[in-house]
């Protein structure tokens, strides 16, 4: 806030005036969110669901060795916790917004900050941040689980399997892509739950965004199960995380991603102005 | 909220009313804050639409067709008769038969039996150009009598197997077992089958002349002339892997002996092996004769239809995903329907007036399943026939399925999303956050439906396990398509079986709920409001 001093200058009024009212917003909601109890076990239960998804699947996972057994993925298999980790990240992102207007508070935060879409931006900020930090530990946990387990799933060099590691070029593009969809994931939830306001109903059709469209594309056929795959926010998102060309493929790995980006972009500019129209 | 008569006018010590008319008093009080809620009624209605939807989208996207050739399909499907009881079945064979009027016997030694599988590529038609030496489990050759060759009529036949020794099989679905064990030329076996009136009698012997009666059958409304005659079948097999092979069996059979009236001579005929039929055969049928010497070769099965080969569905396939979407919608409104009263500190008021707290509990699971229920029921009945009409459109086989199935899909609808939603509640109790109570209830009643085929693959082990112990395993009610232990079938996930049976399926998801309920009425009384 050390821009408030000099005498101000008629073209920075502007931005000026913006800038506390920007940075006290981001302060606001971080102190908001920090002190929410429910924040840190959600970070901590991301990071742990994640990981233990992957071992879980990792010790479950036995490949048979056959000449004409498919190509596994390793990278994609260490990652597999993200599948459900996710669900985790989107409670933190619908109770950032519903929880305040489950309890009203949501009437103090919009009088004390009327620029309605700043509050929302702030809000984003501050998840970003979060998930960015429980999306890197995440990641980090899955790739370490996959390197020390999947060689005993039959996975290992024996087999003609690199170890999992971030020196491979398409594994550190999986690794960040994941991170980054942990986030563009969070974005998406944020927008939606700004839109529907109720805690309960917000998390429903969150999840149920998330994890029935895969389902649907296994009950129907092609072309309709090829195109679901492609916009499905969980599905195209998730190509990113894709290190061997599989026939399966429906969406290249940053395409994917880039897909679930338009989500997420999509939900925020929906929420921004239903929080804008609608009466708090 | 009317509650009948308020504890604190009571003395402390005696605030408890006769546990029925509280109960009744709490139901009522229940079902009315239920039925206020104006968005729980109206995402009661969105649960049923979307199950209905969605189940006709899914029926709608499956498509069958023929092809004569490359890129030259029409909709629709291959023959599949239907069996005297209604049943689909698989009924090709090759027959070497002249007819028989009244009363007679047919006796045949079986010289030899081999056979061969189909050993090239999975996606072409199979021919006798790639095989191996094999011979099908239930690969048959005997005598068989029959009114009528038209596919699916009713027959008895007795018969020498692969690996299955000598069966006494009789419509499709019925069969005695003989002697065990393959004939060997020190070990030879003879076949009788005799038809006296309506009465068909099966015998088999070791040296043709004492015999061991093995089974026997009424064919209601047999005529006075019928069809007897020597016959292989030989289906396809999964000896080799998850997709079958189809085989061809080939019987010499000496000794013919026939007593009776005939009109008229042999004839030796292919039953449905034409390419219009759908069950795969290897190779065309032939038969050979010298003397009292038959040869005969054939492909194909008389038994049950199942599954893939008929390359059909049933519409209670289709209605999975919709049931799956409808468990969502009542997942959240059953854990609102506690977790609201955690919210807004009503639940004070309700404890205060109904003090016993087992009792609200029951009260409000009673009315989220009674109206969850009701829900998957009505949506299932409105669903299936939709489903049923957008599959026969696309022209995609149906496999008939019996009322008793109908009825048992619709009701066990209703308990999946019943059991679920009390679950749910439970969970709500358990929790008392809206988020973690949603988010607990979708990961524990939805999510095993998603990694199941999903994400572990339908094949995976890991799969079909969770269709055993996880609520997932519920979803058996649902599953429609025949089984039969006189085809061998892999009759696993991957190919539409559940590997745990309906009501027991129901009753893994019943535990869950009740071990959730237990935890909820523990932590209720436990706890302060």
């Amino acid at each position: 806030m050390s821009t408030q001093t000099g005498p101000p200058r008629p073209h920075t009024v502007l931005r000026d005036e913006l800038r506390p009212a920007w940075s006290a917003a981001v302060r606001a909601e971080w102190t908001k969110l920090r002190t929410l109890p429910s924040t840190t076990w959600l970070l901590a239960g991301t990071v742990a669901v994640t990981v233990g998804t992957t071992a879980i699947i990792a010790a479950a996972t036995h490949t048979s060795t056959g000449p004409d057994a498919a190509r596994q993925d390793p990278t994609k298999l260490a990652l597999t916790g993200i599948d459900l980790g996710q669900a985790i990240i989107a409670v933190l992102a619908v109770l950032t917004v519903c929880e305040e207007y489950g309890a009203g508070m949501i009437r103090i935060t919009l009088t004390a900050m009327p620029r309605r879409t700043v509050v929302l931006a702030a809000k984003a900020v501050n998840l970003t941040g979060l998930t960015l930090i429980a999306g890197l530990v995440a990641v980090a946990g899955c790739l370490m689980t996959g390197r020390l387990m999947l060689p005993g799933a039959g996975l290992g060099t024996a087999d003609g399997y690199p170890l999992v590691s971030l020196a491979h070029t398409a594994t550190l593009r999986a690794a960040a892509g994941s991170v980054l969809y942990l986030i563009l994931i969070a974005l998406l939830v944020l927008g939606i739950a700004t839109a529907i306001r109720d805690t309960a109903v917000s998390v429903g059709v969150v999840l149920a965004l998330l994890y029935l469209p895969p389902l649907l594309a296994q009950a129907v056929s092609d072309p309709l199960r090829r195109h679901l795959e492609q916009i499905a926010p969980m599905t195209a998102g998730l190509a990113v995380q894709v290190t061997t060309s599989s026939p399966a493929q429906v969406i290249a790995p940053w395409a994917g991603l880039g897909i679930l980006a338009m989500w997420a972009a999509g939900s925020l500019t929906t929420a921004g102005v239903l929080l804008r129209i609608r009466d708090a | 909220m009317r509650v009948t008569s308020s504890p604190a006018r009571q003395p402390a010590n005696r605030t408890r009313r006769p546990a029925h008319g509280a109960a009744t008093a709490a139901l009522r009080a229940e079902w009315v804050k239920f039925r206020t809620v104006r968005g729980w009624l109206i995402g009661l209605v969105l649960a049923g639409l979307l199950c209905v939807g969605f189940t006709f989208v899914v029926a709608n996207g499956h498509h069958q067709g023929i092809c004569t050739g490359a890129g030259n399909c029409t909709a629709g499907h291959p023959f599949v008769p239907n069996g005297p009881g209604g049943e689909a079945v698989a009924d090709s064979y090759q027959y070497y038969t002249q007819p028989l009027i009244g009363d007679g016997t047919l006796t045949a030694r079986i010289g030899s039996l081999t056979g061969v599988i189909y050993t090239g590529p999975a996606n072409q038609a199979p021919s006798t150009a790639h095989t191996r030496a094999g011979l099908a489990g239930w690969a048959k050759v005997g005598i068989l009598l029959t009114p009528s060759t038209r596919q699916g009529s009713a027959y008895a036949a007795i018969c020498a197997t692969g690996s299955h020794g000598i069966q006494f099989q009789h419509n499709y679905t019925r069969d005695q077992p003989g002697r065990s064990g393959t004939q060997t030329s020190s070990s030879p076996r003879w076949l009788r089958l005799t038809r006296t009136a309506e009465t068909i009698t099966g015998y088999d012997s070791d040296n043709g002349t004492t015999w061991r009666q093995i089974g026997t059958t009424r064919l209601a409304g047999l005529p006075a002339t019928v069809d007897i005659g020597l016959f292989a079948t030989s289906p396809v097999t999964y000896q080799d892997g998850a997709t079958g092979a189809a085989t061809q069996a080939t019987a010499t059979f000496n000794d013919l002996t026939f007593t009776g009236r005939t009109a008229s001579g042999w004839t030796a005929r292919s039953i449905g092996m034409s390419p219009r039929d759908y069950y795969p055969t290897l190779g065309a049928g032939s038969t050979h004769r010298s003397g009292a010497n038959v040869t005969i070769t054939g492909s194909g099965d008389i038994a049950p239809a199942v599954a893939t080969l008929a390359g059909g569905s049933t519409a209670s396939e289709s209605l999975l995903f919709g049931i799956v979407v409808a468990l969502v919608v009542v997942i959240v409104i059953a854990t609102g329907f506690i977790t609201g009263e955690y919210r807004r500190g009503l639940i004070r008021t309700t404890l205060a007036a109904t003090p016993q707290r087992g009792v609200v509990l029951a009260a409000k699971a009673l009315v989220i399943a009674a109206v969850a229920f009701t829900v998957g029921v009505v949506a299932t009945a409105l669903a299936i026939p939709l489903g049923h009409h957008a599959l026969t459109t696309n022209g995609n086989y149906i496999f008939p399925t019996s009322t008793t199935t109908q009825v048992r899909v619709t009701v066990g609808a209703g308990l999946v999303l019943a059991l679920t939603a009390v679950g749910a509640l439970a969970l709500g109790a358990i929790l008392r956050r809206a988020a973690g109570a949603v988010t607990a209830g979708i990961i524990v009643y939805v999510l095993p439906n998603l990694l199941g085929p999903g994400v572990l693959g339908p094949g995976a082990p890991a799969a079909t396990w969770l269709y055993r112990a996880s609520p997932a395993a519920a979803f058996s009610v649902f599953g429609a398509l025949p089984r039969s232990a006189l085809v061998s079938y892999p009759f696993t996930l991957a190919n539409g079986y559940y590997p745990i049976g309906s009501w027991a399926g129901l009753a893994v998801l019943a535990a869950y709920t009740a071990a959730a309920l237990a935890l909820a009425t523990y932590l209720l009384h436990r706890r302060d409001a």
